[in-house]
């Protein structure tokens, strides 16, 4: 059986990161932009996964007795993967619905601008 | 039939005393997240929210296949995690840059 510290810490990666998947999902469905929409999910969701892929290295590190690299793996292709297709989604809704960035707001002088 | 707590940890017991509820709460979590994602599927109003939504929902899959990883302590699960991340990499990049070019091989 596992030491009760090590199953806390398993305990609390593994609420934690299903957590923060579920704040990334709510994100997804609760936004009005696409622009904010693409948050939620390219950050939220990418370190809710981190958390129970470190809760899962530890739990199968204890009960095999050695370091599992599959999961580390798995994190590698995630953070690589996830801000390559964030990218991809976000220059093909700037091209396809002609989103410009808003204007800047006025200066308070602008005469002695230069 | 009478639904208790107990009935509901019992496959996660062997996993920790602690463990079992976060495993619980885990699961409830995962699948009000899988659909969150649905409902944006069905709903988006734009393509790239689709195709967006469709991510979120593979990475939501890989964390229940590790999580059933964890529950039947096998390392089979791990090999199936990495193919569906790297195969859903290749099919939101595909979707996407079909949006962008009209084309994929562009």
């Amino acid at each position: 059986m596992m030491p009760l510290w090590l199953d806390i810490v398993i305990a609390v990666l593994i609420v934690s990161g299903a957590s923060f998947t579920l704040i990334g999902a709510i994100g997804l469905v609760k936004f009005r932009d696409f622009q904010k929409r693409l948050h939620g999910p390219t950050k939220n969701v990418t370190l809710g996964l981190g958390g129970i892929l470190i809760a899962s290295i530890m739990y199968f590190t204890y009960t095999q007795q050695r370091i599992s690299v599959l999961e580390l793996l798995i994190t590698l292709c995630l953070f690589l993967t996830a801000p390559v297709s964030a990218h991809l989604l976000i220059k093909s809704a700037i091209k396809r619905q002609g989103l410009a960035l808003p204007a800047l707001p006025p200066t308070s002088k602008p005469d002695q601008k230069n | 039939m009478n639904f208790s707590l107990d009935m509901l940890l019992q496959p996660f017991s062997h996993v920790g005393m602690v463990s079992k509820y976060a495993m619980l709460i885990a699961f409830i979590f995962l699948s009000i997240s899988i659909a969150c994602c649905t409902w944006r599927v069905v709903r988006g109003p734009m393509m790239e929210d689709r195709i967006l939504a469709l991510d979120t929902l593979y990475i939501n899959a890989i964390a229940v296949i590790i999580l059933l990883g964890l529950v039947f302590t096998t390392r089979v699960y791990f090999d199936v995690a990495l193919l569906v991340a790297m195969f859903g990499f290749i099919g939101t990049v595909v979707l996407a840059k079909f949006l962008f070019a009209g084309d994929i091989t562009k």
